[in-house]
């Protein structure tokens, strides 16, 4: 780790000024994901600019949905009450990710700008695209078991890890940003950016950009709506697969659903074409498969040393399937 | 220029120049010679750094210590105010909730810090409904501490500790 | 039979128990869980500097050039070693050990470099900063069964035949009614201890001829310091170390590995300077040892009744090919079950890869997967109960030597853990059980480990302040020798236990063995008994002050008429999703014979530690070696999954009673090693018999159960 300065500015125009004006320099929130790639040295920035006691830690009532103050620890948004009865889903999803503690230290703002767990990007003695553009992939025909299927290029087939990313992109949040130039909204699902040629970039952020908040627009429909994360480990491991769904069914016909996939893809994968296939389909078995079918139709599974993620194509249709007939019981 | 920072750790007061890229862990550790936060990964994979932090559970591998500035620092060696054995200390040791001991004290911190979000009633992964208060069995207890690994596989003493703990404190 | 009842001539008498089978608290407790005690990287030193490995990023080659220039330039910095500047070593025969004496790369992370800086941070950054340049061999890292170049190890560990063959496994094959042929597979496994290898260094070049002292985390001081002391070319009585706590180890910190060697290396470059060199997790999957892969070729040739006609195991496993290491896989299948024909053999592959080394229960974890599940299929195969089908095969005695066994009591542990379990009137049918769902299953796996008594041992014990103080330099690695040993030397001494005090940990006390093979309280127990016995002969009841006596393990002449071993049966119950093929296990069981419990609480963590060890290796570990590049892939403890929490649900253990008058004078067998044998095979028995789908290749992923979408 090389040697870096440490500031803690007043409030939060200056720390978006202070990291602007210096091309090195970094936001630091909770911690969890830059430390620990300082740590590897996956980056080596030359300021640090804390802006855990800037941002907000409230959660107020915004036109009948929800604004998170982006220093929001990811386990007060869990416990929230009106997040729990109105947006079980993204509960459930921060609940399910890493740990008490790292959920103590995680916040609504950083929690979305966590980089890929791929080894191969942590480990800076092998090539990577994204921390190194033009040195090659080694996930490719490497281990892959753990890569996406959804989305990816010929330069990087990372996944985002992110959980409660999965259910913020289901809900249609809205990422309140500042920067040098000023405030702007942007839709969570155009956050993240799939990785095409350009694998180093993550998000549409520029530099010097700060999320402030998180905004949960108003979803009567969200009230029935849930997380199902799939993984080896029991806990305290990412997802193989995750879905987040809510659905509106009206008489035993799909009225309307929110559907995300996590650990698919470059981003949290907002999955539209599966929402198309269900509006207006009978609640079946196989309708639900058959929306998970046009989703995946672009899927490309990875070979790999361990096996690769072909299988992922299967866990997912069958995760989607499995979720959407929860949900379609508590409604019935 | 490094910055002056404060940290009040096990209560007792520490004024420190420190290396910005000081882990709280390392400061603890190698600066203070407070010995008992564990360095299990150094990168929040393994929880033996657990610490309170204002008394929440944090890890102290991934906090750095600049960023600690006038915070509270509690230690497994440091959970009670007159030095006698916190009532999580005993059930752990009364229960074998442990074997090489090394996890052990981010397991006691962790499980201070999880009995006090379940006071508050916070849910957990394996709440089965979210927006309801949470009971404490045993699977609770397991989710809500699997962020602390113990390799010699002590879980179903711990889970034991901290229900002996949970009796004893909300008694 | 009873302690009393014991005749003939070689018979160990047995201690009368008192303090023995209490179910006392940890000695050590209190200070562990306030985290007061103290482990190698938190020695008690006087301003100690910090030591950071450069680690090698190629598979096979050589370092052709480090340079220190900018790693030198950092203020702070005391000292960079590389294969240029680092000391030469007396002895290089272990190529493991032979740290920076040549710039040859015999796989990725070994060390080819160290940073000794005044503070963690500068070290790490300055380590970082070390450039080397590699002349790139072409490497070779990949395991397979059909290799060409396999060849036979001389024997493998400790001293077992490599093959092994009675009667005529072929002739069996063909002429068995019912015959079975399967390959099993384990992969790469790492201890992963919660405490990486660590060591406080400190050299003093002006106390006597030099001093070396070591804060070590081992498994066995004395053995680190012959090692430590051959290495560098010193006298034993120069070097001391002391490990009074270990953060667990499961015998990857039973032989010293190159950081060890490094850190006594590196304190010499800075005299006087306590020297902190801890591996980093990343590290631990390249230096500190592991599982090798094992393929298994596993036989069975059996009557329409379930008497195997013969069993065979030819196993395949790697090696690293700067050192052997041969882990005796097939050795269980020798002497476990009844048959008259058998086979075992060893193959292994000599790769590009880091040093193999042993991991809890080498030989006998991987080695009960194969034929135990293998078992459960005859079982399925023949219509049989697979608890019957083992108890059908119970040898009268040592199937491969012939001896008697001294105990052996598997059809106890069987019949008494299928009844604890539930298992009696045991649907057979697999794959028909769905509840709430999930898909259902049970399944069982016998388990076994030798009884091991280690050479040397020497205990002292003395009188002093009204208390019986015994010292020897054994190892309490989360085990409970803290405070099993003074149980021991309590009754042999005949007082209460709380007038002992057994002192571990340091090689100023007198040597012990390793603790490893599960043969601790075996072995040092057996000298703390002999010492308390002439303690007593020579002093009598009534010591004075300063009263004295050493006294050694002694040869146990039993051990040549018996077969000694250690048994157990596990029983899992599997849930299987149906929809996701997540794989959870809500109950595991595990009923053992393992002689005389010596404490009941610490007795059941053991146990249920290597179960749940157990339950990892089935359900998750694995450790992902890329061919391309030599390393371990998923190199931490995020992506290398040990057992949480909440995967351990249901977890018990128990045992039957059982006086063994030959193993020792506490008719007590190890226990650290055994609860982790038969698990894996349980729980893949158990997934087959929730699903229908048999797992031959471990880790038992979702993705191996999981339906087609």
């Amino acid at each position: 780790m090389r040697p870096f300065a440490y500031q803690a500015p007043d409030d939060t125009g200056a720390a978006v000024r202070s990291v602007a004006e210096r091309p090195d320099a970094v936001f630091l929130g909770g911690g969890t994901n830059l430390v620990d790639h300082l740590r590897l040295g996956v980056v080596s920035p030359g300021l640090l600019v804390d802006v855990t006691a800037l941002t907000s830690t409230e959660i107020t009532e915004v036109g009948g949905g929800l604004r998170v103050g982006a220093g929001v620890p990811n386990s007060e948004l869990a416990a929230d009450a009106r997040v729990r009865s109105r947006y079980p889903v993204l509960a459930q999803a921060l609940l399910s990710g890493a740990s008490g503690q790292l959920r103590n230290m995680a916040t609504t703002g950083g929690n979305p700008l966590q980089r890929t767990r791929c080894m191969y990007f942590q480990d800076v003695s092998t090539p990577c695209n994204k921390r190194e553009p033009g040195s090659g992939c080694s996930a490719i025909g490497g281990s892959t078991r753990n890569h996406a299927v959804l989305g990816t290029s010929e330069h990087c087939i990372a996944t985002h890890p992110s959980d409660m990313a999965v259910a913020m992109a289901a809900l249609d949040a809205q990422v309140l940003v500042l920067g040098p130039d000023g405030e702007r909204t942007i839709p969570f699902t155009e956050l993240h950016r799939l990785p095409g040629d350009t694998p180093e970039r993550d998000t549409v952020l520029e530099h010097g950009e700060l999320i402030t908040a998180i905004d949960l627009p108003e979803l009567p429909m969200a009230r029935r709506s849930r997380y199902r994360k799939v993984r080896d480990r029991a806990s305290y491991a990412f997802a193989l697969v995750s879905v987040a769904a809510a659905l509106d069914v009206d008489g035993g016909v799909v009225r309307e659903a929110r559907i995300a996939f996590g650990g698919v893809a470059h981003a949290p994968w907002r999955a539209r074409r599966a929402e198309e296939a269900l509006r207006g389909a009978t609640v079946s078995d196989e309708s639900f498969a058959a929306a998970a079918a046009a989703e995946l139709t672009d899927a490309r599974p990875q070979p790999g040393v361990d096996g690769g993620n072909e299988f992922k194509i299967a866990l997912l249709t069958r995760t989607l399937v499995a979720t959407l007939r929860d949900l379609a019981r508590e409604e019935a | 220029m490094d910055p002056d920072t404060t940290l009040r750790v096990d209560g007792v007061t520490h004024h420190l120049d420190l290396d910005p890229r000081a882990s709280l862990l390392d400061t603890l550790r190698q600066r203070l010679g407070v010995m008992s936060p564990k360095k299990g990964c150094d990168h929040g994979q393994c929880g033996a750094c657990t610490v309170l932090v204002d008394g929440r559970r944090v890890l102290a591998c991934l906090s750095l210590a600049v960023a600690q500035d006038g915070h509270e620092i509690t230690t497994a060696d440091g959970l009670s105010e007159d030095g006698a054995d916190h009532p999580v200390h005993r059930a752990f040791v009364e229960e074998d909730a442990l074997q090489c001991g090394y996890c052990t004290p981010g397991q006691v911190c962790s499980a201070v810090g999880a009995l006090d979000e379940f006071a508050r009633g916070w849910p957990s992964a394996v709440t089965t409904d979210v927006a309801a208060d949470p009971e404490l069995d045993d699977a609770e207890i397991a989710e809500r501490m699997s962020g602390n690994l113990c390799r010699c596989g002590a879980y179903k003493g711990i889970r034991a500790a901290v229900a002996d703990a949970h009796r004893e404190v909300s008694r | 039979m009873t302690d009393t009842d014991m005749t003939g001539t070689d018979m160990t008498p047995a201690l009368a128990p008192h303090a023995i089978g209490r179910d006392l608290a940890r000695r050590d407790g209190a200070a562990k869980v306030r985290g007061t005690a103290f482990y190698a990287d938190e020695s008690p030193v006087e301003n100690p500097v910090y030591c950071r490995i450069v680690a090698s990023t190629i598979a096979r080659g050589r370092a052709v050039s480090v340079d220190t220039g900018e790693a030198e330039g950092l203020d702070g910095v005391l000292a960079v070693l590389t294969p240029a500047t680092a000391e030469r070593l007396a002895s290089t025969s272990d190529a493991e050990l032979a740290v920076l004496q040549d710039d040859r790369v015999g796989f990725r992370g070994q060390i080819v470099g160290a940073v000794v800086a005044e503070s963690f941070e500068v070290a790490r950054d300055a380590a970082a900063r070390v450039r080397v340049e590699y002349e790139v061999a072409a490497h070779d890292a990949a395991l397979s069964a059909d290799r060409d170049d396999l060849y036979t190890p001389d024997q493998v560990n400790p001293t077992y035949e490599t093959d092994t063959a009675q009667g005529d496994m072929a002739a069996a094959m063909a002429s068995a009614p019912v015959t079975l042929e399967r390959t099993y597979t384990t992969p790469m496994l790492h201890n992963n201890p919660m405490e990486p290898h660590a060591t406080t260094a400190l050299w003093e070049p002006d106390r006597g001829a030099g001093a070396l002292t070591l804060y070590d985390s081992t498994q066995g001081v004395h053995p680190v310091r012959s090692t430590v002391a051959a290495v560098l070319g010193l006298d034993e009585d120069q070097v001391r170390v002391v490990c009074p706590y270990v953060g667990g180890g499961f015998g990857s910190k039973g032989m010293p590995h190159a950081n060890t060697v490094l850190a006594a290396m590196a304190a010499r470059a800075v005299p006087g300077r306590p020297v902190r060199v801890a591996l980093t997790r990343q590290q631990m999957f390249s230096l500190a040892g592991y599982r090798t892969p094992t393929i298994q070729q596993v036989q069975l040739a059996a009557q329409r009744d379930g008497a195997l006609d013969g069993i065979a195991i030819d196993v395949v496993e790697q090696t690293s090919r700067i050192k052997e290491f041969a882990e005796q896989t097939g050795v269980p299948t020798r002497n476990m079950y009844a048959a008259p024909n058998r086979r075992t053999t060893h193959r292994l592959a000599a790769l590009d890869v880091p040093v193999p080394s042993w991991m809890r229960a080498p030989g006998e974890c991987p080695g009960m997967f194969g034929p135990e599940v293998a078992l459960d299929e005859l079982a399925a195969e023949l219509g049989m109960d697979p608890v019957e089908l083992r108890i059908r095969n119970e040898p009268d005695v040592d199937p491969e030597t012939g001896k008697p066994f001294s105990t052996r009591n598997l059809v106890a542990c069987l019949r008494r853990g299928a009844e604890q379990f539930g298992w009696p009137g045991r649907d057979p049918r697999p794959g028909v059980r769905l509840e709430g769902g999930w898909w259902i299953g049970t399944g069982v796996a016998s388990a076994t480990y030798p009884v091991y008594r280690m050479p040397v041992s020497t205990a002292v014990i003395g009188y002093s302040g009204g208390r019986y103080v015994a010292r020897i330099g054994a190892a309490d690695i989360g085990t409970g020798a803290w405070t099993v040993l003074p149980q021991i030397a309590a009754d042999a001494l005949g007082v209460p236990v709380q007038e002992v005090e057994v002192l571990i940990g340091d090689t100023e006390y007198p040597p012990a063995s390793v603790a490893g093979g599960s043969s601790g309280t075996t072995t040092w127990g057996s000298a703390l008994v002999a010492a308390a016995e002439q303690f007593r002969g020579k002093f009598g009841a009534d010591p004075h002050e300063g009263d004295e006596i050493e006294a050694s393990v002694p040869e146990n002449a039993a051990s040549e008429r018996f077969a000694m071993h250690a048994y157990g049966a596990h029983f899992a119950e599997v849930a299987v999703h149906a929809d996701t093929g997540e794989v959870r296990v809500p109950r595991l069981h595990g009923t053992f014979a393992a002689g005389r419990i010596v404490n009941p609480r610490l007795a059941r963590s053991q146990l249920l530690g290597g179960m749940t060890m157990g339950l990892g290796m089935a359900l998750m570990e694995d450790s992902v070696l890329d061919p391309r590049t030599g390393h371990v892939v998923n190199h931490d403890l995020a992506e290398y999954h040990v057992a949480t929490n909440a995967d351990v649900a249901d977890l018990r253990a128990d045992w039957v009673h059982e006086d063994d008058p030959h193993v020792n004078p506490m008719g007590s067998k190890g226990i650290g090693e055994i609860g982790i044998v038969g698990t894996a095979a349980a729980v893949a028995n158990a997934a087959w018999h929730a699903t229908g789908v048999r797992v031959r290749d471990l880790p038992l992923t979702l993705d191996k159960v999981l339906p087609p979408a």
